[in-house]
């Protein structure tokens, strides 16, 4: 394996655990925007918080983590991606700031109001990010991206088929994946009617992302005819294995092995995703740029293989225990106030001014 | 002006400034407000003092919101390094991307022990909480490091030849990464961080004191932050200094712009206070040879002037010049509270009693921010107009895609309202109610004497430190221990 090949590799790796890990935690907030009135949705609002709150940001390095190595490794694509899809970049950049500050003012706010404005800053954001994080993913794969420094049109190489279609899966995959793991959360907490709630929103968001992975076909035969022929050919056994996987979820759920249908979920949206990147090879830019063309200096892609390898003796445990520490619910604040609260919190970082008499001497 | 001549540039450039200007604060917190929490968490674990405690657990609210902010805030800047400036990135990615990738993974660390430590308060005992804090400090000196590699780069592009096509050959990313402008330029970056950190925390709880509300709670509150502000400004004076000194060997035409020196001379004069202005400085106060004596630590050392710049590579002087006169005004100024805290202390062990000493820390801290914006226009203002110094004009680095300039416009309104809630959250959490047993005031005895004395603590280990007054809630997580 050369090189560059190598990298790219672990781009794909951070581009997957990005899906899994950062996707989840978009669809959460899926979920929080459909979870109803601030009584009604409370406890629904009150799981994905506690869920996502102690991750979110280990998982949203990820993304960072594969646009460093795009930059690094292959710097002429990353040109080129980043200039002509500023648009939906643009406004994925401005989600991901409202998502991530909407979601941490939402935890300090006190009164049901301001949790409700922060709160629908979250959730909102956390749908329409992805769906432009897709849309981009769509523009590379149909093709969109040219070659050279001249950047693409920019409104055409985002807005049309196969980027609304990569759009519409990341947002309906992001709430599938979420709502897959929710119910093992719930279950981990004993709160039957979450897992209930979540069992059912988990089937139906697993049939929607089947259905228009199904209508995708026709769009990527229409649109994106090379990727077609690719995931028609060489990543056809990664396709079909996602969409068992898929299927086998949609199963696991009705029949309640919730841990089960977790990593089933998981292996779906993993095979799509290398998938893709199969499809694509040796594409790097899909029918404009290969892997070779577009790889930057060797020395570079050897330091940064040598760098991520020892980054990865500090970063694999850590992140492990992160998740694992999260995974058994030993990262627990006390009891929080979701909703409702107190309005008439007293001023001040300290509101006893009984000592403004005793300074008098100073 | 040529900005003029290109809105999308002016623009680019615009948006750069508001979201780098604007992280770069964040960014500090980041770095140095761990230190603070971690400073009273572990002074409360060695004390069983549970004023130390409630302090640790109200920053690190703070610093949660922080952090998050932080966060998204950097990720819109790698956003930006590609869809702004793809003449850069598309040509020298591979030659300064290799301390982003490092700094990708120091910043991953932080992201993880931040939940770990911010979640597990409860569910870890008090050292092993400790423990998981320390690597978010530490990584997040390692973040600052290895991005400002990448723009010291810059500064002093190193480990590469241009090709004949323009085009790097011979890439050394190590060369890249560790070059000579790096040491001088990352340690007064990461001295910055832990300064404006101190000031800036300690002017919220000096503002209450000077209210006079003279809680222990507030006394440590500023004491903890102000010491760590008023050990490291002492420090920035010599870091400046050897960081001017590298500009003056390496980017002379930085330097010649921040002095505003028209003319290249032998025992230049240092101009103190006095603004550039129609093509000369006017005002200030001359120090003969001082130039010389500062840049090169030799009074008849000959420093270049603007005159040896071709007027379309020199910077936009009279910015610079402004920037480099705030921030070293500033520093000396925050050197001075430092020198008056050390006396006092040398001479009674205790702060000093006068309210304008509290006065003027609560100024320290919006001052600090000011010299750390004003140190950043130096820098990047200073290496106009490169964006690789005397490699790659900005001008020529810009995205050539249409429209860009929407971008811009789209950003400004949400930086406006990010600014707006961050603040309002953050006094939200200051609200936050204090425990009953910290909330009166402390005596005339120890007033002052903030850190080690004062009210007998109450043994650690009791399961809360809260009243019968302190509602359960956010204030009070002990509650569950």
């Amino acid at each position: 394996m050369t090189a560059a090949n190598a990298v790219l590799t672990l781009m794909w790796v951070g581009i997957t655990a990005y899906a899994l890990f950062g996707g989840a935690d978009f669809g959460a907030g899926f979920w929080d925007l459909l979870a109803g009135g601030p009584a009604r949705g409370a406890r629904q609002r009150s799981l994905i918080e506690h869920t996502i709150g102690p991750v979110w940001e280990a998982n949203h390095v990820w993304l960072i983590f594969a646009l460093v190595i795009l930059w690094t490794g292959f710097p002429s694509a990353f040109a080129q991606v980043m200039s002509t899809l500023y648009v939906p970049l643009t406004l994925a950049a401005i989600g991901i700031i409202l998502r991530g500050s909407g979601f941490a003012f939402r935890k300090a706010a006190v009164t049901v109001e301001t949790q409700r404005i922060f709160g629908a800053v979250f959730a909102l954001s956390s749908v329409l990010t992805p769906f432009f994080l897709g849309a981009v993913a769509g523009a590379v794969a149909s093709g969109r991206v040219p070659a050279g420094t001249t950047p693409g049109d920019p409104v055409a190489s985002w807005w049309n088929a196969t980027s609304v279609l990569g759009g519409t899966l990341a947002v309906a995959t992001c709430a599938y994946l979420a709502a897959v793991y929710l119910t093992v959360e719930a279950r981990r907490r004993g709160e039957h009617e979450l897992v209930q709630a979540f069992r059912k929103r988990a089937l139906a968001s697993g049939l929607a992302a089947g259905a228009i992975a199904l209508i995708g076909i026709a769009v990527l035969h229409a649109d994106a005819r090379q990727l077609f022929e690719g995931l028609a050919g060489r990543a056809a056994p990664l396709i079909i294995l996602s969409g068992a996987a898929g299927v086998a979820t949609l199963v696991l759920v009705v029949r309640r092995s919730y841990v089960w249908a977790r990593l089933a979920a998981a292996l779906a949206v993993t095979a799509v995703v290398w998938g893709w990147g199969v499809g694509q090879y040796p594409y790097l830019l899909e029918g404009t740029v290969t892997i070779k063309q577009a790889s930057g200096a060797p020395a570079t892609l050897r330091a940064m293989l040598l760098s991520l390898a020892v980054g990865a003796v500090l970063l694999v445990p850590s992140l492990a225990a992160l998740l694992v520490l999260a995974g058994r619910g030993d990262l627990e604040l006390g009891d929080q106030p979701v909703s409702g609260g107190d309005e008439s919190l007293p001023a001040g970082p300290d509101p006893d001014d009984v000592a403004g008499e005793r300074r008098s001497g100073t | 002006m040529l900005l003029a001549a290109d809105p999308d540039l002016m623009a680019a450039r615009q948006q750069m400034a508001l979201s780098l200007g604007w992280h770069i604060v964040v960014a500090c917190l980041g770095i140095g407000f761990p230190v603070l929490v971690l400073i009273a968490e572990r002074r409360g674990i060695r004390t069983g003092d549970v004023a130390y405690q409630d302090l640790a657990r109200r920053w690190a609210k703070s610093l949660s919101v922080l952090f998050a902010v932080g966060a998204v805030s950097g990720t819109i800047l790698s956003f930006e390094l590609g869809i702004l400036w793809p003449g850069l990135m598309g040509r020298f990615g591979d030659v300064i991307g290799l301390p982003f990738a490092i700094e990708g993974i120091a910043f991953f660390i932080e992201a993880i022990f931040i939940g770990i430590y911010l979640y597990g308060w409860d569910r870890l005992s008090p050292r092993a909480h400790w423990w998981t804090g320390v690597p978010i400090a530490v990584a997040g000196v390692a973040s600052a490091f290895f991005v400002v590699a990448a723009n010291a780069w810059m500064n002093r592009p190193e480990g590469f030849r241009l090709g004949p096509d323009g085009r790097p050959v011979d890439v050394d990313p190590w060369a890249a990464m560790f070059n000579r402008a790096l040491a001088p330029q990352a340690t007064h970056m990461i001295v910055a961080a832990l300064m404006v950190s101190g000031f800036l925390v300690a002017s919220v709880y000096g503002f209450a004191l000077l209210r006079g509300r003279r809680t222990r709670l507030n006394q440590l509150g500023f004491a903890i932050p102000f010491a760590v502000g008023a050990v490291f400004a002492p420090v920035q004076v010599v870091v400046g200094d050897w960081a001017a000194r590298s500009v003056y060997e390496r980017q002379p035409a930085k330097l010649a712009a921040l002095e505003g020196l028209n003319q290249t001379q032998a025992g230049a004069p240092l101009n103190i206070g006095g603004l550039y202005i129609g093509g000369e400085l006017r005002g200030g106060i001359d120090v003969p040879r001082g130039l010389s004596l500062l840049a090169h630590h030799d009074p008849s050392a000959v420093v270049h002037g603007l005159d040896e710049v071709p007027p379309a590579d020199r910077p936009p002087v009279p910015i610079v010049r402004v920037a480099f006169q705030v921030m070293v005004g500033v520093g000396t100024l925050l050197l001075g509270l430092s020198v008056w805290l050390g006396l006092a202390w040398w001479r009674r062990r205790a702060p000093p009693r006068s309210r304008w000493f509290l006065r003027a820390a609560v100024v320290a801290g919006p001052l600090a921010v000011v010299a750390l914006e004003s140190g950043w226009i130096v820098t990047e203002v200073g290496r106009q107009p490169w964006i690789v110094y005397q490699v790659l004009r900005t001008k020529d680095a810009v995205s050539t895609a249409s429209g860009l300039r929407y971008g811009y416009y789209a950003l400004v309104p949400v930086y406006a309202a990010l600014t707006v809630a961050t603040i309002w959250v953050l006094r939200l959490l200051g609200r936050t109610p204090v425990p009953a047993t910290l909330a009166a005031p402390v005596g005339e005895n120890s007033q002052g004497v903030p850190v080690g004395t004062g009210r007998p603590s109450e043994p650690a280990g009791t399961s809360e430190p809260a009243g019968p007054s302190e509602p359960a809630g956010p204030s009070n997580p002990a509650g569950a221990r």
